[in-house]
């Protein structure tokens, strides 16, 4: 493959590419200006991509509080004020998750503070830089504090009041700081409205679950949770928890990560980090290595009550009426039915510490304490990560509205998120549902769909010791295998331990929203049973996933040997494709959770089927990029105008002289100067007319090459204008079809044959063939069988005969060739000169440059001659070469011969040009001259016609060696 | 050697004059030769001639039609468990023929593609000046717009050409060795064999648009320099270092505006739920680049001296 092709008169190939630099003024405002646009827009990404945010203002300020109530001690709170531009504002507490502390909610205070808030953010005691001792949102604590930050919050001027010692504020946080955001609206009624975010209604319920109940709960909103008494121990969310209040040092922080949301792009610099509650760092071994440590130091910063009924549920793995009471106290549902103010529940799909049944029981606990509730979903949770971007700008511009009043409520409804299926590229689809109302809380209930189960009672066994247990995902890290959805298949439940009922295929998308209700009779020789019912999603190719990877734990008494209970599933919102199938598995055992150690063998089977939950909602947004199918459509439109105004100017005024009809070439005031300094042409003006063939002539870079390619509309001139036959040349103008040229190299193709080359060139002019004269153009090449060949295995001179071959095609009337002769033998050259001459013969006109005078002199009727780009001399060969009769004289007394010359009857114009004497004799033949001259006693060494042509053209010549 | 066979007539050169001096010329009123119109001027079907001759031409559509049977080769002589149904792209590519396609889509989408469309686009206009034909082309006269246009239009239906070969060819191989199964993306998604077929019509679409940036480039570096290695080589650069840098996670959000950011997005389309964000935000990317690149290009064409 031949990329570079070197022939013929190769000066400007240099197989470099040059960056394209603007040559005229235009042309550099165009640059810049396109320049300053890039600039601009990058300026512009850069601004909104979140790396310079505008700073906020913030305050840290450490609080006194009272160590309880009535207390004399007093416990340091670390807090830090975040100010907006505009004062006053309304307030917001930013209460943090558990494990971290006030730093870890820094960048989400910071948005608020800029969405115009006050944020007061603080280290909740025995956490952070706090002290005192954690009591998990005592209200005799930790929201006691709270209500001391409001007083805080009220004496500042930057805060928004809406009474003496009551700040316009509300309470914004995620999992321990949300149900802070409960309890707190449930005791101070200075709060004006709350969103919390994945917490729990009941933290029994969240540590100690129990799914079972003997009677069918009213399933009227779809994620009920049967929250019964005595539940099987979630042991390992609790222990990470504990462990991240119990180590001294501060926690890694909340939520690691993000949840997907739609429209997100993949980001996996985003996938790194911690997935929920915070698992902390190990001890830190600070006590004494000498000292056998106390037992009481395990129990951390947590308070000694709290510590004790830890060390009993972890140890026992049952709960006591007692720690159920101490958790009941701690937890919203004791507050519930006192919260007034507008409420906003966000819940997260990928959360196995606090389910959707959560957010359900504090909605329906709220409403039916007369209280108005909003609630979303989202695709995100404990193991999915926190609200992405668009989620928490919902979340403030709510907030905004309810302690504000401006604008209009965004939460309209009730929205859930529904995760689709994983894109390749890493990250999962997520489109958003909108319902009228929450099922069962603001409508009618909710719509629940009975698919039949398949199977036969079977038998679980339940080994000794527990294991090997059932993984269903390991908690807080699930989303770190990126998706839910991804961890969903690393489900293993091992056989012998779980128990499968499956339904049939569905036969069109089916998507659960909530917790799916399943009847289940087991028997059994225990007193109780533990078992975990999950629902997988099983593919046509029996590929399982757990949605959500969620488990729903029961405990069931076996009073009789045997017990009907309904079990309602973890909630999930999941699509199941069509062709899939739903499996209900009870297993004996699961990693997460606390199992009895004791074997012992269960019959399960299902009685009636399974009862779906579903949400009718509509879609919003997030479906089709609408955004960007609209830019693409906008760039599309504003190239097409582009191309457009471009055709229109291209259009211009069409500039013919029609008094120049005839005339095949007028040069007028020619000049190119090329960036740099270097001038090829300058004012050249020279006119050609029909049947002549003139000679271009002059040395190497006298600008000949130039001026033709300006001929050919090749080369824009600086100044002037050529007009051929009237019209003017510039680039691409129709009259350039009347011209055939030959410039600078041949210019074939060089895998093509001669003839095919030929005859494509004439295809690419969209002429008819039987205008082209192929044959005798061919034959004027002469080249034989070579025509055949390809063009790469020609000599120079082939080249060049078919070139000029390629340039008669057509038979145009002007002719413009560059050193036609160049590379030829003296009889092609011969040859080349008649068929110039006889073409000319035709009325037609040929222009031809040349270095070399004789070439000129021989072919050409006229010439031109130029030197350094200007012109210097032109006419008749004739005249300049040897004008009719003018003579030359080389004489010893060049004075005498000129007095004695212009004696001589009839002789003008004398001039003496060094040892030269010019004169015309005017039809006196050169020997009378001679005669006289020698007659006056002077000595003539040279008498010869004038060749005015040679001495200017040797002039320049000379001129050039010096 | 020079004058073995290769003369001039005499009878030829009274031919010629003959033919000339009953020729009269006609003239148009623009002043144009009788029979030239501008939109008539280097017709596609005649670039096309010109360019489906070259060897470089044939080399790259024969290498197209050759990878899929090499994937084969390679696949057949390293024996792993065949028709496996989990796995990345590599692992599924013997699971069906559709996960053949996808594959041989993949692997050639991030390096011999961009290369592909260079060397068709790179060597439009270099390639013409090199063997100083452009100048000719040009004197016919071909309106400069119109040859970038007839050479771009040209250029891209022989990209398109094996860029279409790629996946036809790799369906029938693997319709062949793996035969017609459901396409099963990493993620466990199984489409049908007939949905994948329109899943691998609407990628090969959406390569075809997201490699237009490419073309674009290869273009206006084509009208700016005099060889066509330059313009290939340059694009292919351009192209390479836009994937180093799209490896460094550290620009974060800066990468989506690397031209080549979103060249496999395609594979979102493997998928019961498909997500068009990243598709579309793709084919943004690349009209965006590839407009500003054309502009520039044909501005830059339209005013340049021709000196080749």
């Amino acid at each position: 493959m031949t990329l570079c092709e070197f022939s013929g008169n190769f000066t400007y190939g240099f197989p470099v590419p040059r960056i394209p630099f603007p040559r005229t003024r235009r042309g550099r405002l165009l640059t810049a200006g396109v320049v300053v646009v890039i600039l601009a827009a990058a300026g512009a990404i850069w601004a909104t991509s979140g790396r310079g945010p505008t700073p906020v203002a913030s305050q840290d300020a450490v609080l006194d509080v009272p160590a309880a109530p009535g207390s004399p001690d007093q416990v340091r709170l670390d807090t830090t004020l975040y100010l907006p531009a505009r004062t006053p504002a309304p307030a917001l507490l930013l209460p943090h998750g558990f494990g971290a502390d006030k730093t870890s909610v820094t960048s989400e205070a910071q948005e608020l503070a800029r969405r115009g808030f006050v944020v007061l953010t603080w280290s909740a005691r025995g956490f952070g830089h706090s002290t005192g001792q954690i009591g998990l949102n005592d209200p005799n604590l930790e929201v006691a504090d709270a209500s001391r930050l409001i007083d805080f919050l009220a004496k500042r001027p930057e805060v928004r009041l809406d009474g003496p010692n009551d700040p316009r504020v509300g309470v914004v946080g995620a999992s321990y700081g949300g149900a802070l955001a409960l309890l707190l609206a449930g005791q101070d009624k200075r709060v004006d409205a709350i969103s919390p975010e994945i917490t729990y209604n009941d933290l029994a319920q969240g540590l100690v679950p129990n799914a079972a109940s003997a009677t069918a709960p009213a399933a009227t909103t779809p994620a009920v949770g049967a929250f019964a008494a005595d539940g099987v121990f979630k042991r390992s969310w609790a222990g990470i928890l504990f462990s991240a209040g119990a180590s001294s040092g501060s926690g890694s922080g909340g939520l690691g990560t993000e949840a997907p949301e739609p429209g997100q792009q993949t980001d996996d610099s985003a996938q790194s980090g911690g997935g929920g509650g915070g698992a902390a760092a190990a001890p830190q071994g600070d006590s004494a290595p000498r000292q056998l440590p106390s037992t009481g130091s395990v129990c951390g910063r947590f308070t000694a009550e709290i510590c004790q009924a830890y060390t009993e549920l972890a140890t026992t793995g049952r709960v006591t009426p007692a720690t159920v009471a101490l958790l009941r106290r701690l937890s919203p549902a004791s507050v519930t039915n006192r919260i007034s103010v507008p409420t906003l529940l966000v819940q997260g799909e990928a959360d196995t510490l606090f389910g959707l049944d959560q957010s359900d029981a504090t909605a329906r606990q709220i409403t039916a304490a007369g209280g108005k509730v909003q609630q979303i979903w989202y695709a995100g949770g404990h193991d999915g990560g926190g609200p992405g971007p668009q989620l928490r700008a919902k979340i403030g511009d709510w907030l905004w509205f309810h302690l504000t009043g401006e604008g209009a409520d965004p939460v309209t409804g009730f929205a859930y998120d529904v995760q689709g299926s994983l894109r390749a590229s890493g990250a999962p689809s997520v489109r958003i549902l909108n319902a009228p109302d929450y099922p069962g809380v603001g409508g009618a209930a909710t719509e629940r769909k009975a698919l039949a189960l398949q199977g036969q009672s079977q038998t679980v066994v339940n080994p000794p010791g527990g294991v090997p247990a059932a993984v269903s995902g390991i908690p807080g890290l699930n989303g770190l295998a990126g998706s839910s959805r991804v961890s969903g298949l690393f489900g293993i439940d091992p056989p012998g331990e779980s128990a499968r009922f499956t339904t049939a295929p569905v036969d069109s998308q089916l998507l659960v929203s909530g917790s799916s209700t399943v009847r289940l009779r087991v028997a059994g020789t225990t007193p109780d049973a533990v078992l975990f019912v999950k629902l997988y999603d099983v593919s046509p190719d029996g590929t399982r996933a757990l949605p959500g990877n969620a488990v729903a734990p029961i405990r069931v008494p076996l009073a009789g040997g045997a017990a009907e209970v309904t079990v309602t599933l973890a909630g999930i919102v999941r699509p199941i494709e069509s062709g899939h199938a739903l499996q209900v598995v009870v297993a004996t055992t699961d990693q997460a959770y606390s199992t009895p150690i004791s074997p012992a063998a269960y019959q399960i089977s299902v009685d009636g089927g399974l009862s779906v939950p579903v949400i009718p909602g509509r879609a919003v947004g997030g479906g089709w990029p609408l955004g960007n199918l609209l830019a693409i459509i906008g760039v599309l439109v504003a190239a097409l105008v582009v191309a457009v105004i471009t055709a229109i100017r291209r259009r211009r005024a069409h500039r013919a002289d029609p008094a120049l009809a005839t005339v095949p070439l007028v040069i007028e005031g020619l000049s190119k100067a090329y960036p740099g300094g270097v001038t090829a042409v300058r004012d050249l003006s020279f006119r050609v007319e029909p049947g002549q063939v003139l000679g271009l002539l002059g040395p190497n870079g006298a600008g000949k090459t130039t001026t033709l390619r300006m001929m050919m509309g090749l080369i824009t001139p600086t100044a002037g204008q050529i007009r051929v036959f009237g019209h003017e040349i510039h680039p691409g103008a129709p009259v350039l079809s009347r011209i055939g040229s030959f410039v600078e190299g041949s210019g074939f193709l060089p895998h093509l044959s001669g003839e095919l080359n030929l005859r494509l060139y004439w295809d690419a002019t969209g002429r008819p063939a039987e205008r082209a004269h192929f044959t005798e153009a061919l034959e004027i090449a002469g080249l034989g069988s070579a025509v055949h060949r390809k063009v790469r295995t020609y000599s120079q001179g082939m080249r060049q005969r078919l070139a000029i071959a390629q340039a008669m095609l057509g038979l145009p009337e002007l002719l413009v060739l560059d050193e036609p002769t160049n590379g030829l033998d003296p009889p092609q050259i011969h040859q080349m000169r008649e068929v110039l001459q006889r073409y000319a013969a035709t009325g037609r006109t040929v222009v031809v440059s040349s270095h070399l005078l004789a070439e000129v002199e021989q072919t050409c009727t006229h010439v031109v001659v130029m030197h350094r780009g200007q012109l210097v001399a032109s006419g008749e060969v004739g005249d300049l070469a040897a004008a009719g009769g003018e003579a030359t004289f080389r004489v010893d007394d060049t004075e005498a011969a000129a007095t004695a010359l212009r004696a001589v009857g009839g002789v003008s114009e004398v001039d003496i040009e060094g040892d030269l004497v010019h004169a015309d004799l005017d039809g006196l033949p050169r020997a009378d001259a001679v005669a006289a001259l020698v007659r006056a006693g002077i000595k003539v060494e040279q008498a010869g016609p004038r060749r005015r042509l040679e001495d200017a053209f040797l002039r320049l010549v000379g001129e050039e060696s010096k | 050697m020079s004058g073995n066979g290769v003369h001039t007539d005499p009878a030829a050169l009274d031919e010629l004059t003959e033919a000339a001096r009953h020729e009269r010329t006609e003239v148009g009123a623009d002043g144009a030769v009788a029979g030239y119109q501008a939109s008539r001027t280097l017709r596609l079907g005649v670039e096309l001639r010109r360019q489906l001759r070259r060897r470089r031409t044939q080399l790259v559509l024969g290498f197209v039609v050759l990878l899929p049977f090499i994937l084969v080769f390679a696949f057949e002589v390293g024996q792993s468990g065949s028709n496996r149904r989990s796995g990345g792209f590599v692992d599924l590519a013997t699971a069906s023929a559709p996960n053949f396609v996808v594959l041989a889509l993949f692997v050639a989408g991030g390096f011999l593609l961009p290369t592909i469309v260079a060397l068709f686009f790179g060597d439009t206009i270099a390639s013409e000046a090199s063997w100083s034909s452009l100048k000719y082309l040009l004197a016919i006269p071909v309106p400069r717009h119109r040859v970038l246009r007839q050479k771009a239009i040209a250029s891209g239906l022989l990209s398109i050409l094996a860029l279409v070969l790629l996946p036809v060819v790799s369906l029938v191989v693997g319709l062949l060795w793996y035969g017609a199964g459901d396409a099963i993306s990493p993620t466990g998604d199984a489409i049908p064999f007939g949905q994948s077929l329109l899943v691998i019509a609407v990628s090969t679409v959406f390569v075809v648009i997201q490699l237009a940036w490419v073309a674009a480039l290869a273009l206006l570096l084509s009208v700016s320099t005099d060889a066509p290695l330059g313009a290939v080589g340059g694009t292919v650069l351009v192209a390479i270092l836009s994937q180093i840098l799209d490896q460094i996670t550290a620009l974060g959000g800066l990468r989506d505006y690397l031209p080549t950011h979103y060249s496999t997005a395609w594979i979102d389309l493997i998928a019961n739920d498909i997500d068009w964000t990243n598709i579309a935000a793709g084919v943004l990317s690349s009209i965006v680049y590839a407009t500003v690149f054309v502009l520039l290009a044909a501005r830059r064409f339209a005013t340049k001296d021709i000196t080749s």
